[in-house]
Order: C-alpha cells, then structure tokens, then sequence
C-alpha cells in the first residue's frame, strides 16, 4: 500500500449508542408512528384520508434535508481538519439523503395524484426545486466516482456538498411561495398548523424517521469503513 | 378500499419496500465481505509462520 493510500484510509469512530439498540428503537419508534397514523389520528376535515401520507412524506422531507446538512458538515469538517473519517462520513451522509429524497418524491407524487389529479406538475416551483436539490446530489456521486480515491476527490466532493446546502432553504421557502395548486403549509409563522393527536402523530413520525435514517447511516458507514479495512489488509498481504 | 386508501396503503408500502431493499442491498454486501475475510483467513492460515512480517506493536 502507497503511503498516500494508507494515510487516506479511514478508521473507525466510536459512537454512544450501539448500533443494535438504534435498530430496535428505529424500529419500536416506526411501528409505534404507523400504529398512530393508521389507528389512533383522524381524518383531515378538507384532505380526508389521504392527508394520512402527510405524517411520513413530510417526515422524510425533513429528515433528507437533514441528511444533505449533515452531509454538508461533515464535508465543512474535512475541509478545516482534513479529517479522512469526515469525507466517508459526508458521503454516507448525502447518500442516505438520496434514499430518502427519492422516498419524498415517490410519497409526493402519489398525494399530488390523489389531490391534485396529476403525478407531477412541471409550473409548481416547490416540487421543481426539490426535484433540483435531489438532482444536484445525485450529481455528487458522478463527480466523485470520476475522480480517482484519495485527497483531491475528497476536497472536490467536500466543496460540492458544502455548496448543496443552501438550496435547502430555498427548497424549503418555496412551498410557502407556492401560488398554483396548494401545497399544505404543515409548519406556518406561529408554529405547527395543527394540534391534538395530528400533532402526536407527525412528531412520533419525525422522530421514528430521523432515528430511521440514523440507523442506516451507521449501517453503511459500518459497512464502508469494513470494506477500506480489508481493502488494506489485501494490499498489506499482497 | 377507497381510492384515497389505495394510495396511501401504496405511499406506506413503497416506504417499506424501499428500505426492505436497503437492507437486502446491506445484506448481500456483508456476505461480500465475509467472503473476502474468509479469503483472507485462508491466506494467512496458508502462509507458514515464518514467513510472516513480525507485527510492529506500539
């Protein structure tokens, strides 16, 4: 193994909470969050039972901006530490954004068909700018896979992912912006647009999503840095 | 089933499906490496003792 190969590659972080025990939570919570959603919420009085899809799709929104910002810190970290753990870190980062990302716009399209009698509708801004955000990450992936492994295709994927995240906001603001169909507002000026056990129900939903994603973030980041460590002792043995 | 009940049941399973096939795809990774860690157990069994680098500790 070069000595610029073996300084890039990474080692293990250790973490609080054991991955087992994230995976039971992550699991209690999503079971508990349909438990609410299909038993214990009413119906909308204006959407009906379709606003049902609202406790998950509007969920893993959320938990895919969280994603791409963790994805972002972490690349910010690289940058100003050049830690190594911190590049793999962003990438499992942006990855799971991705997952989840596609999950928003599969949830989303399937509301629009039930509410708005169209899968997609190209003059809606909110859905448009989602659908760049989610593009602009699936980019990264082109760019750092065309790139050999080592420093510079860390940095370059570092600057790529630091410069996503402000589309966040954007992607965000839009849905208040939005003037053609109505896109629900769930979070207005004075806080949720809704209460009772609707409230119980999106907060549950939350949770059970972050933790969700939480949990596969460190299932494929286990799994990366595994992959590198046998990498290495290949090399070593070879 | 209502119209509106299809598709949230749709809407709730493409979310299961969707991270049943993240776990398969996790899944059939750790086989992979199982497989190289056997790989390279086997190697290492193979190699006589004496041949071996001494492991720098510290």
């Amino acid at each position: 193994m070069t000595l610029e190969r073996a300084q890039w590659r990474t080692v293990g972080r250790s973490y609080r909470i054991p991955l087992p025990a994230l995976a039971a939570a992550a699991l209690g919570l999503v079971t508990l969050a349909l438990g609410l959603v299909f038993f214990v919420v009413p119906n909308d009085a204006n959407q009906g039972f379709s606003q049902r899809i609202f406790y998950f799709h509007v969920s893993i929104a959320f938990t895919a901006y969280a994603c791409f910002a963790l994805g972002a810190w972490k690349a910010l970290v690289h940058l100003w530490k050049r830690d190594p753990r911190a590049d793999l870190e962003s990438y499992v980062a942006v990855h799971q954004g991705l997952i989840f990302g596609s999950l928003v716009l599969i949830t989303g399209s399937i509301w629009a068909k039930i509410s708005w009698g169209h899968w997609w509708i190209w003059s809606e801004d909110e859905l448009v700018l989602f659908l760049v955000l989610y593009l602009f990450y699936a980019a990264y992936f082109m760019l750092r896979f065309s790139v050999d492994p080592g420093p510079q295709r860390a940095n370059l994927s570092a600057v790529y992912a630091l410069f996503g995240v402000v589309l966040i906001p954007v992607s965000f603001l839009a849905i208040r912006i939005a003037s053609g169909f109505i896109h629900p507002e769930v979070f207005t000026r004075h806080g949720p647009n809704f209460g009772g056990w609707i409230l119980a129900g999106y907060c549950v939903s939350q949770v059970a999503m972050l933790v969700l994603a939480y949990t596969l973030y460190r299932v494929e980041l286990s799994g990366k840095r595994l992959d590198e460590r046998l990498r290495g002792l290949r090399e070593a043995l070879a | 089933m209502t119209t509106a009940e299809t598709y949230v049941t749709a809407a709730y399973c493409t979310v299961f499906a969707v991270v049943l096939v993240y776990v398969v795809i996790i899944a059939l990774k750790l086989t992979r490496l199982e497989r190289e860690v056997d790989e390279i157990e086997e190697r290492v069994e193979a190699e006589p003792a004496a041949e071996r680098e001494p492991a720098h500790v510290g």
